[in-house]
C-alpha cells in the first residue's frame, strides 16, 4: 500500500505540470489580457506594465520562470487584479475561510446526505421513502445560488437573526448561512446515491445469506450493508469535496465571505494570470490528493479491490 | 490444450447466446416492471405533456417571444401581471416581452440542453470509467489523471476559445456542455468497477476466455446501470444550469432567444421587487421537469436492478 | 474608467437563479437603520442638528479596487478610499468647485505654463511628518516612472507635463519630469504648453502624494494597513481582500476637528440585489440602486433613493474601418439608425432614474459646456422617425432589401436590455434586423478594438470635468475611438480647443461635426444612482463627478 502511495504522489508531479503547462496556454490564449481596459493603453505604458509584470517574454519563458519561482521559493507572483497583494497572500486569506466553511458543509452534507438515503431504503415505498425523497428532489431543484438570496431575505430582513454577510474572522453567525445554502444541494445528491446503492446492497446475494443466517437486522445493515453502498458515496464525495473546500463563487459573493470562489472568478474574468494559476495549482493539487485518498478508502471498503 | 480452448470458447459463445435470449425477456421484464412504478409513468407522462406543450402551446400564443409591448414596458409591475385580456398568459417580463412564448421557447432549449448533456455523461463517462476501472494498472492511473486534469483547468478559457475559433452558434452551447459533463460521471462509474471487476461472474468470464471489451460491454456496464442512470438524472439540473454560465461567455443562447437558467435569473433578481410571476412560471417548468426526471430515473433503476426480482 | 465592467461578476452569479415561492411583502419589510444602542450624542457645531452617537459610515461597493496606491489604481472604488486617505493638492467642495487642499492657493505665470501651489504648512501626514512639496514631487515623479508601471500614467500625459510623455516611453530620465520642489512648502509645475483646465485635473488620485521613505522602506506592500502612511482625513486600519476595508479618523490631519465621522467601512457585495437587501436590513448607509427600480424604491423609501447628474455617457459607435460593413459607411444608414430611436422609451422605461435622453457625445451637464444646437435633438420622435424612414429608403434598404447587421454589448443585465429594445424599434419601424451578440467583457474588449465588430456599445465617464474627456475619443488617434471615424477637421478643432481662450467654440463645432457624420449613436446620460440613510447628512449631491468626502459627512441621531 505504501508503495502505492508513493508511486501515486510522484506521478502528481507530471499530472500538476501538465495543468500548469495546459492553462497557461489556455489562459493566455483567450482574448484580452489583465491590462485590456475601455480605454487602450497607450502602446508605451502597456510595454511599461508588461515589462514590469514579465508579460513580454516568449509563452515558455514565461512559463519556466513561473514554474522555477514557485519550486525554489514558493512565489506564485503578484496579483495583476489586486495590485497591492501577492497571489500567496491572496490565496492564504482566502483559502482558510473557503476551507472553514466548506470542509463544515461537506461534514453536514455527508452526515446528513447518509442517513437520509439510508432511511429511504430500508424504507424502501413506504412513506417515509416518498418523504425522503420529496426532501431531497426539492433540495436539489433548489441549489446553492437560490438559497443564498432567500436565506438573507428570510434570516436577516425579515427575521433580523442573522448579519447579511461578511466574515470577521469566521464567528459562528456568520458562517451558518454560508453552510446551509452551500450543503443542500451536496447533501440531496448524497442522499440519493446512497438511497440507490444501499437499497442495491440490500438485494444482493450476501445480504440474503446473511438474513437467512438469521443476523440481527442493524447488525446486516450497520456492519454488511452500509459499507459497500457507500461505494460510489466516496466516488462522488473526491470530486465534490475539491468543490466544496474550494469555494463557491456563489457563497462568496452573496455573503460577501472573501473566499477563493470569488477570486477566481474575478481573476479569471480579469485575466489576472497569476491568480488564476495559483488557484488553477491549488484546485489541481487537492483534486490529485483527495483521489488518492478516495482510492485507498476503496480498498478499506473493499479488501478485493488491487490497483 | 488446444482441444479445451476450443470447447472453452464453444462454452462461452453458448453462455452469450444463451444470455442474448434472456436478454429479451429481461427487457420484457423491466419494463413490465417500469409500468408498475407509479411516479415512473407519472414522471413520463408529465415529460410528455411538457414536450406536447412546447409543440402545441405557441399556436395559442398572442405575442412572439420577442416583440416587446410597448404599453407594458416602463410599467410591468403593474400592467405586465399575467393576463387573458392583454394576452400575456404568464405576464411580461420586465422589458414588456410575453412570458409564455418566452417559456416555450426557453423550455426547448434547455431540454434540449440536459438531453444531450446527459447522454454525454452517460456514453462517455460510462465508457471511459469502465474501462480505466477494468483495465485497472497504468492505463487506469493515466486515465485517471487526465480526468483530474480536465477538472482542474480553468474551464472558461477553453469555451472563450471554442467562441474565438468557431463563432458562437447554438451547436457550440452543445459542444460547451458535453465537454465537462462526464468527468464526474466517469470518476463513479470507475469506482464502481473496481468492486465488480472482483465478482466471482466477471472472473468465470475471464476464466471462460471472454474478451476483454466483451466483458466490459456485456458484463461490467448492465450492473453499473443503477448508478448510471440516478447519477444522470441528478446531473441534469446542474446541465441546465452551466448553460446560462456558457450564454454569459457569449457562446450559448443569445437574445432574443432565452432559456430556463436565463429566465430564472431574471426573474431571481426581481425577486424583491412583486413581480413573483416572472420567477414563478419558468421555475414551475423547471421543478416539474426535474422530479419527472428523477421519478424516471429512479423507476429505471429500480425496473432495471438485475438482482431486484 | 472601469466603471462598467462591475456589474460582470455579478450578473455571472445571477446567471443562474431560481427561487421557489417566496413572498415578498415590501411594506411588511421597511426597516431603515436604527442601532439599538444609538442614542443622541453631541450637536453639529454648524446646523446645530443633534448627531449620533455612532458615527461610523457604512457603505456598499460592488467590487473590490485594484489598488490603494494613488499612483496605481484605475476604478472608481479605488479613488473613492483614495479620497479618504489622500488629499491633492485641490480638493472639490458639494458642488464640484475646486477648493484648497494642501495647497492654500496657487498662481500661474503670464502664459499658463508654470502653476505654482503654495503648500499649507500644517498638513501633516498620518505618523506626524510634515507633508511637503517634495512628497509631491516624489510622488508625481513615481506616476510616470516606468518601472512603477502605472495603468494611468497617460493621465500625465494628458497634463501637459513637461518631459511626461519622453519619460513613460524611457527617453528621458525620471527626474527630468517638469516638477519642481522650489522650497518645502512651495510646488512647482511646468507644462508643455497651456492647458484651460490643468487644475481640475489636480484633484485625481494619480497625483495625490505618497509617503516616499512609507514606499520605499516596504515597496509594493506598504499599502497593508499596517504599513500604510496618508495625509488624508481617514487612516487605512483593515483591509480583507473582496470583503472590507476599514478606515479611522486620522488625528494628525491638518482639519481633524472638523471630521465627524469617526470611522468608514466598505463592503463588497458583489451582487447590487442582495447588496439593497442588506441595505434594507439597515446594515449599510450606502446602498445599489439596481437597474430599473429607482422609481419603485422611490416611492417607497421617499428622498433616501438619490439621483443625481453624472459624467458619463452610453452609446453605439459603428465600424467605419474596412473590416466595418459597407452599409454603415452611408451616413444616411447611420442617420436613419440613430434617429430611428426613441430614447424616452430606453431613460423613462427602462433605466426609470432620470437618465437624460442623449442627442450629443459630451453629456449636457460638463462644466463649461453649452449645448451646441444639433438639429436632430430638436425634433419630435415623429419626425425622427419619418426622416429615418426617408434616409433608409434613400440608402436603397427596405422590405425587399432588409439592412442587417449585428450588434455587439458586453454581458449584463442593463445593456441587454437596452440592445433588445434598440432592435426591436429598428425592427417595427425601419425593418432592420439587428442580431444581438454578447460577450464577457474581456472577450468584447478585444473583438471591439481589433473592429471585429459592426455596431457595439461604449461609455465613457469623463475623467476630469471638462468637454475634452469625451470629445477626445472621436480624434482620429484616440485609443478609444473603437470605430475608426476618421475626420480631419474634427481632429483639427481638438487640437485647437487645447489653447483656446473659449474652448467651448470648437466643442461645439466637433458635436456639430458628430451629428452632421453621425460616427457613434448617443443613447443616454448617466445618473449616479443609490440608497442613502437619511440619518447621512452633507452628501454633495450636485457634485457631478460625485468626488464625495466622508470628513464632509454626519450622521444626526433619528
Amino acid at each position: 500500500m505504501s508503495i502505492f502511495i508513493l508511486k501515486r504522489l510522484l506521478t502528481a508531479i507530471p499530472t500538476l505540470l501538465i495543468l500548469i503547462v495546459i492553462s497557461f496556454i489556455l489562459m493566455h490564449s483567450a482574448p484580452g489580457g489583465p491590462f485590456t481596459s475601455e480605454r487602450a493603453l497607450p502602446p508605451q505604458v502597456e510595454a511599461n506594465i508588461n515589462a514590469k509584470y514579465g508579460l513580454d517574454k516568449p509563452l515558455h519563458e514565461q512559463i519556466y520562470i513561473y514554474v522555477k519561482s514557485i519550486v525554489l521559493d514558493f512565489d506564485f507572483g503578484p496579483s495583476f487584479r489586486y495590485k497591492d497583494r501577492s497571489v500567496n497572500d491572496l490565496i492564504s486569506d482566502g483559502f482558510p475561510v473557503t476551507l472553514t466553511y466548506g470542509s463544515i458543509s461537506a461534514l453536514v452534507a455527508v452526515l446528513f446526505g447518509v442517513t437520509l438515503g439510508v432511511i429511504a431504503a430500508l424504507n424502501h415505498n413506504t412513506w417515509k421513502d416518498y418523504t425522503a425523497l420529496s426532501f431531497t428532489f426539492t433540495a436539489q431543484v433548489l441549489p446553492n445560488f437560490v438559497m443564498a438570496p432567500l436565506l438573507v431575505l428570510l434570516f436577516t430582513l425579515y427575521l433580523g437573526w442573522l448579519p447579511g454577510g461578511g466574515w470577521e474572522g469566521g464567528k459562528p453567525q456568520y458562517i451558518i448561512m454560508p453552510v446551509i445554502a452551500l450543503s443542500t444541494s451536496y447533501m440531496a445528491t448524497i442522499a440519493r446515491i446512497t438511497r440507490s446503492s444501499m437499497l442495491e446492497v440490500m438485494n444482493s446475494n450476501f445480504i440474503r445469506t446473511a438474513k437467512a443466517k438469521g443476523l440481527p437486522y442493524p447488525r446486516i445493515v450497520f456492519k454488511h450493508a452500509l459499507k459497500p453502498a457507500l461505494l460510489p458515496v466516496l466516488s462522488y464525495m473526491g470530486p465534490a469535496m475539491v468543490g466544496l473546500i474550494t469555494g463557491s463563487v456563489v457563497i462568496d459573493m452573496y455573503f460577501s465571505t472573501g473566499g477563493i470562489g470569488v477570486l477566481f472568478v474575478n481573476g479569471a474574468l480579469n485575466r489576472d494570470y497569476s491568480t488564476i494559476m495559483g488557484i488553477t495549482i491549488l484546485v489541481g493539487t487537492l483534486t490529485v490528493l483527495l483521489n488518492l485518498l478516495v482510492d485507498i478508502l476503496y480498498a478499506w471498503i473493499d479488501p478485493k479491490i488491487r490497483y | 490444450m488446444i482441444v479445451n480452448q476450443k470447447k472453452m470458447q464453444d462454452l462461452a459463445d453458448n453462455m452469450l447466446n444463451a444470455e442474448e435470449v434472456q436478454g429479451r425477456s429481461l427487457w420484457a421484464d423491466a419494463a413490465g416492471r417500469f409500468m408498475h412504478n407509479k411516479a415512473a409513468v407519472g414522471g413520463v407522462i408529465t415529460l410528455l405533456l411538457i414536450v406536447i406543450f412546447t409543440l402545441v402551446g405557441p399556436a395559442f400564443a398572442q405575442w412572439s417571444n420577442e416583440e416587446i409591448d410597448w404599453t407594458v414596458i416602463g410599467q410591468v409591475k403593474t400592467l405586465g401581471a399575467p393576463s387573458i385580456e392583454n394576452g400575456h398568459y404568464f405576464g411580461t417580463d420586465d422589458l414588456g416581452r410575453d412570458l409564455y412564448s418566452r417559456v416555450i421557447q426557453g423550455t426547448t432549449i434547455s431540454l434540449m440542453v440536459g438531453i444531450i448533456g446527459s447522454l454525454v455523461a452517460v456514453i462517455v463517462g460510462t465508457l471511459y470509467g469502465a474501462i480505466a476501472g477494468y483495465v485497472g494498472g497504468r492505463v487506469d492511473n493515466v486515465m485517471m489523471r487526465l480526468v483530474d486534469i480536465f477538472m482542474s483547468i480553468p474551464y472558461m478559457f477553453v469555451l472563450i476559445l471554442l467562441l474565438v475559433i468557431f463563432g458562437r452558434s447554438i451547436n457550440m452551447l452543445f459542444v460547451g456542455i458535453g465537454l465537462v459533463s462526464w468527468f464526474d460521471m466517469s470518476r463513479i462509474v470507475r469506482g464502481q468497477t473496481l468492486s465488480i471487476k472482483n465478482k466471482e461472474f466477471i472472473e468465470a468470464a475471464i476464466a471462460a476466455g471472454v474478451s476483454n471489451f466483451t466483458i466490459i460491454m456485456r458484463h461490467i456496464v448492465p450492473n453499473l446501470i443503477g448508478i448510471v442512470i440516478v447519477y444522470a438524472s441528478l446531473l441534469v439540473p446542474g446541465f441546465i444550469l452551466t448553460e446560462s454560465f456558457i450564454s454569459f461567455l457569449g457562446l450559448g443562447v443569445q437574445e432574443p432567444l432565452t432559456s430556463w437558467g436565463a429566465l430564472i435569473s431574471e426573474g431571481a433578481k426581481t425577486l424583491q421587487y412583486g413581480t413573483l410571476w416572472q420567477i414563478g412560471f419558468p421555475l414551475f417548468f423547471f421543478v416539474i421537469t426535474l422530479f419527472s426526471m428523477f421519478f424516471i430515473g429512479d423507476g429505471l433503476r429500480d425496473a432495471l436492478d438485475p438482482k431486484d426480482r | 474608467m472601469k466603471a462598467f465592467q462591475k456589474t460582470l461578476a455579478a450578473t455571472l452569479v445571477s446567471s443562474a437563479v431560481l427561487i421557489v415561492g417566496c413572498s415578498s411583502d415590501e411594506e411588511a419589510t421597511t426597516q431603515t437603520t436604527a442601532a439599538p444602542e444609538e442614542k443622541s450624542g453631541p450637536v453639529h457645531p454648524v446646523t446645530g442638528e443633534t448627531l449620533a452617537a455612532d458615527q461610523t459610515f457604512t457603505y456598499w461597493a460592488l467590487d473590490e479596487h485594484s489598488s490603494l496606491d494613488p499612483q496605481i489604481m484605475e476604478d472608481t472604488a479605488g479613488s473613492d478610499h483614495a479620497r479618504q486617505l489622500f488629499e491633492g493638492l485641490l480638493n472639490q467642495d458639494e458642488d464640484g468647485n475646486l477648493v484648497p487642499g494642501v495647497a492654500e492657493s496657487y498662481t500661474t505665470n503670464e502664459d499658463k505654463t508654470i502653476y505654482t501651489f503654495n503648500l499649507r504648512e500644517d498638513a501633516k501626514w498620518s505618523n506626524g511628518d510634515p507633508v511637503t512639496a517634495g512628497d509631491f514631487v516624489y510622488a508625481w515623479r513615481r506616476a510616470v516612472n516606468p518601472e512603477t508601471a502605472s495603468p494611468y500614467s497617460w493621465y500625465m500625459e494628458i497634463m501637459n507635463i513637461k518631459n511626461g510623455a519622453e519619460i513613460i516611453a524611457g527617453e528621458a530620465p525620471v527626474d527630468s519630469l517638469g516638477v519642481e520642489a522650489v522650497d518645502d512648502y512651495t510646488f512647482q509645475v511646468e507644462l508643455t504648453q497651456s492647458l484651460p483646465y490643468f487644475p481640475m485635473m489636480v484633484n485625481h488620485s494619480t497625483v495625490f502624494p505618497v509617503h516616499p521613505a512609507t514606499v520605499e522602506e516596504h515597496g509594493s506592500d506598504w499599502t497593508k494597513p499596517e504599513n500604510m502612511v496618508s495625509n488624508g482625513a481617514y487612516k487605512l486600519t483593515e483591509h480583507v481582500v473582496n470583503e472590507r476595508v476599514e478606515m479611522e479618523r486620522n488625528e494628525m490631519y491638518w482639519n481633524n476637528d472638523d471630521t465627524i465621522i469617526e470611522k468608514v467601512v466598505t463592503i463588497v457585495v458583489p451582487d447590487e440585489n442582495q447588496g439593497l437587501i442588506r441595505w434594507k436590513a439597515g446594515e449599510f448607509d450606502r446602498g445599489p440602486v439596481p437597474s430599473g427600480q429607482f422609481k419603485s424604491l422611490k416611492e417607497e423609501f421617499g428622498d433616501q433613493a438619490v439621483s443625481a447628474p453624472r459624467l458619463c455617457n452610453y452609446y453605439y459607435t459603428f465600424n467605419l474601418s474596412e473590416s466595418g460593413p459597407e452599409a454603415f459607411q452611408d451616413v444616411r444608414v447611420r442617420k436613419a439608425l440613430a434617429y430611428a430611436l426613441d430614447r424616452s422609451v430606453i431613460t423613462e422605461n427602462i433605466l426609470q432614474a432620470g437618465q437624460e435622453n442623449a442627442y450629443t457625445f459630451t453629456p449636457s451637464k460638463t462644466a463649461g459646456f453649452v449645448m451646441p444646437e444639433v438639429d436632430w435633438a430638436g425634433w419630435t420622435q415623429e419626425e425622427r422617425d419619418a426622416k429615418a424612414k426617408e434616409l433608409l429608403a434613400e440608402a436603397g434598404y427596405g422590405e425587399d432589401n432588409p439592412l442587417q447587421f449585428d450588434l455587439l454589448y458586453n454581458t449584463s443585465e442593463g445593456h441587454k436590455q437596452i440592445a433588445t429594445a434598440m432592435s426591436q424599434m429598428w425592427k417595427s419601424k425601419l425593418g432592420v434586423e439587428a442580431t444581438l451578440n454578447n460577450m464577457e467583457w474581456k472577450t468584447f474588449l478585444t473583438e471591439r478594438g481589433e473592429q471585429n465588430f459592426e455596431l457595439a456599445r461604449g461609455a465613457w465617464c469623463g475623467d476630469y470635468n471638462e468637454a475634452s474627456t469625451f470629445l477626445d475619443l472621436v480624434r482620429s488617434g484616440s485609443g478609444y475611438n473603437d470605430g475608426k471615424y476618421n475626420n480631419a477637421e474634427v481632429d483639427s478643432l481638438m487640437e485647437a480647443a487645447k489653447t483656446s481662450a473659449n474652448p467651448n467654440e470648437q466643442y461645439t463645432a466637433v458635436e456639430q461635426q458628430l451629428a452632421e457624420d453621425m460616427p457613434i449613436i448617443p443613447i443616454y446620460f448617466y445618473t449616479t444612482n443609490f440608497m442613502l440613510d437619511d440619518s447621512v447628512k452633507g452628501w454633495p449631491y450636485n457634485n457631478i463627478e460625485q468626488n464625495w468626502y466622508v470628513r464632509n459627512l454626519y450622521k444626526v441621531a433619528e
